[in-house]
């Protein structure tokens, strides 16, 4: 019984220290965002490497999201009568969860992986060490730009997501279920206000946050060769897509108090 | 400690046998996980001078080395730097004692997403030179100097073992620091290219008059650089002498380390 309690209180602590770990990060990271220069270079590459390159999973993602679920609304609303009320409950959806959500495990899968094992390979061979001894901080170098361009591009590629998901989901619902497109946009603008527009977009900006800490935590603290890159690079994606999971659900009690749903 | 004269504080040649030590490590200790690497390290190395660090594999020289620039920290024991211990200083504060010491790392460390002239360039760029003439004119200098001209647009995958090296070594020193130090400079290069790399670590210290640490286990390459040397064994400083005391000691640990016998070890 006490090796088990023990065994529990250990890993209590460890994840403590894991998340103070990465809070201090997040710190050190807006201290130098607010204190040293940006290299704007990198930043600009980053910019490239996190939105444009994560075009096509955004768009296919939303796309087929968006197209999906507009076929399970109708054939279950179809059965009450209430076709016509697809559009509405898609976009709401896909503005106030699918589209966050989707997108920033997507975002995890592809940016994260990768920021956690180009750190990750840096740190084991040294490139980390050499940096430092050259007097280059590593966050002002390496975890300033991607924090910035993770936080100025989740939100576009989350505003691309909804735009794209919600016109796959009138494509569905128009020409192939044959549901009134008067009716269906009528209903989809009377019901979607800018408040979910907002809670979308607040929602990417904490998801990019949670995802490049984590990420670029994971590589900074990569040993062990090259399974400890492989290691790494998995317990950031995993980690990410819990955290942003876990953590959706209080940002969506919390903002759904600020921006409350339903028509108003 | 062996002090093969009447004081381990010897002046290089050249300086001023009263001078200060430039880098002065006192009671240095480490442990990494259950092992203690360094016992209480106590060095003295002064301006201009090259000393040679030596010891068994695993010894702890490149612990040693990393302690000096801060890229790792001690348990206790205090390193100065021109005047200043560097332990406790945060990695802002660390930077300004950084662009003073230089460090060619073991396998060159160098960044692998650039290419040879943007490896070397890296440092001026850091610092805010943003003219493209004067960052070239250094570069090709510096390619000059380690001999890899014609060489500048090639990735470091591309390169071997010894450019590595090289290439390291410009990026280290293209800022002019006051010291070099070298992480087994010549480990896992054929003799050849050992000796090509002493020759140019030999050419720096008359070209630059660098004060310079070399970490090595490879003694042709130790007698061919040092002023002084340095037998670091279990932790902590055994002998710190000229290259002829190394030589002519007959202490049985350093005759074993010099000939290279094994008996006796575990």
């Amino acid at each position: 019984m006490a090796s088990l309690i023990s065994a529990v209180g250990a890993r209590v602590i460890s994840s403590f220290t894991y998340i103070g770990e990465i809070v201090v990060l997040a710190g050190e990271t807006f201290a130098s965002i607010f204190s040293q220069r940006l290299r704007w270079r990198l930043f600009l590459n980053q910019i490239v490497e996190i939105g444009l390159r994560s075009q096509s999973v955004v768009v296919i993602t939303g796309a087929f999201t968006g197209a999906v679920f507009a076929a399970q609304t109708f054939f279950q609303f179809n059965k009450l009568g209430m076709g016509s009320a697809v559009g509405a409950v898609v976009s709401v959806s896909i503005c106030r969860e699918l589209g966050p959500v989707l997108t920033a495990l997507m975002v995890t899968g592809r940016v994260g992986a990768s920021m956690s094992a180009e750190i990750g390979t840096m740190k084991v061979t040294e490139q980390i060490d050499a940096l430092r001894s050259l007097a280059v901080h590593p966050i002002d170098y390496l975890v300033v730009p991607r924090a910035l361009a993770m936080m100025v591009s989740m939100p576009l590629l989350v505003a691309e997501c909804i735009g794209v998901g919600i016109a796959a989901g009138y494509f569905v619902a128009i020409g192939l279920l044959e549901v009134n497109g008067t009716y269906y946009v009528a209903n989809m603008v009377r019901w979607t206000g800018m408040r979910d527009i907002t809670m979308a977009l607040s929602k990417a900006f904490c998801f990019a946050i949670l995802i490049v800490f984590i990420s670029c935590h994971k590589g900074l603290t990569t040993r062990e060769g090259a399974v400890g890159v492989g290691r790494a690079t998995t317990e950031a994606v995993v980690n990410a897509s819990l955290a942003v999971l876990i953590f959706n659900f209080f940002l969506t009690m919390l903002l759904n108090i600020i921006f409350p749903a339903g028509y108003q | 400690m062996i002090a093969a004269s009447s004081s381990p504080l010897r002046a290089a040649q050249g300086a001023p046998l009263d001078a200060p030590p430039m880098i002065s490590v006192r009671s240095l200790v480490k442990s990494i996980g259950p092992q203690e690497i360094l016992r209480g390290v106590d060095l003295d190395v002064v301006k201009g001078e090259t000393l040679v660090i030596i010891g068994r594999s695993g010894g702890g020289k490149s612990v040693l080395l990393k302690h000096l620039v801060g890229l790792m920290s001690p348990d206790t024991g205090e390193i100065w730097i021109e005047g200043e211990n560097i332990i406790g200083l945060s990695e802002r504060k660390l930077a300004a004692i950084r662009r003073k010491v230089g460090i060619l790392f073991q396998g060159g460390a160098l960044f692998d997403s650039m290419t040879v002239e943007e490896n070397i360039a890296f440092p001026l760029l850091e610092a805010g030179e943003r003219n493209a003439s004067v960052i070239r004119e250094k570069v090709n200098e510096m390619l000059d100097v380690i001999e890899l001209e014609g060489q500048q647009d090639k990735m470091p995958v591309n390169l071997s073992g010894g450019m590595k090296k090289r290439v390291g070594l410009a990026r280290a020193i293209i800022r002019r620091p006051s010291c070099v130090l070298y992480d087994e400079p010549t480990a896992g290069l054929d003799p050849v290219v050992s000796d090509s790399i002493n020759q140019l670590l030999r050419r720096l210290q008359e070209r630059y008059h660098v004060t310079s640490i070399v970490v090595t286990h490879d003694m042709k390459s130790a007698f061919h650089l040092a002023d002084h040397i340095a037998y670091l064994h279990e932790g902590r400083i055994y002998f710190h002498g000229s290259p002829a005391e190394l030589e002519r000691s007959a202490d049985p640990l350093i005759q074993d380390f010099l000939l290279g016998r094994s008996d006796g070890l575990p």
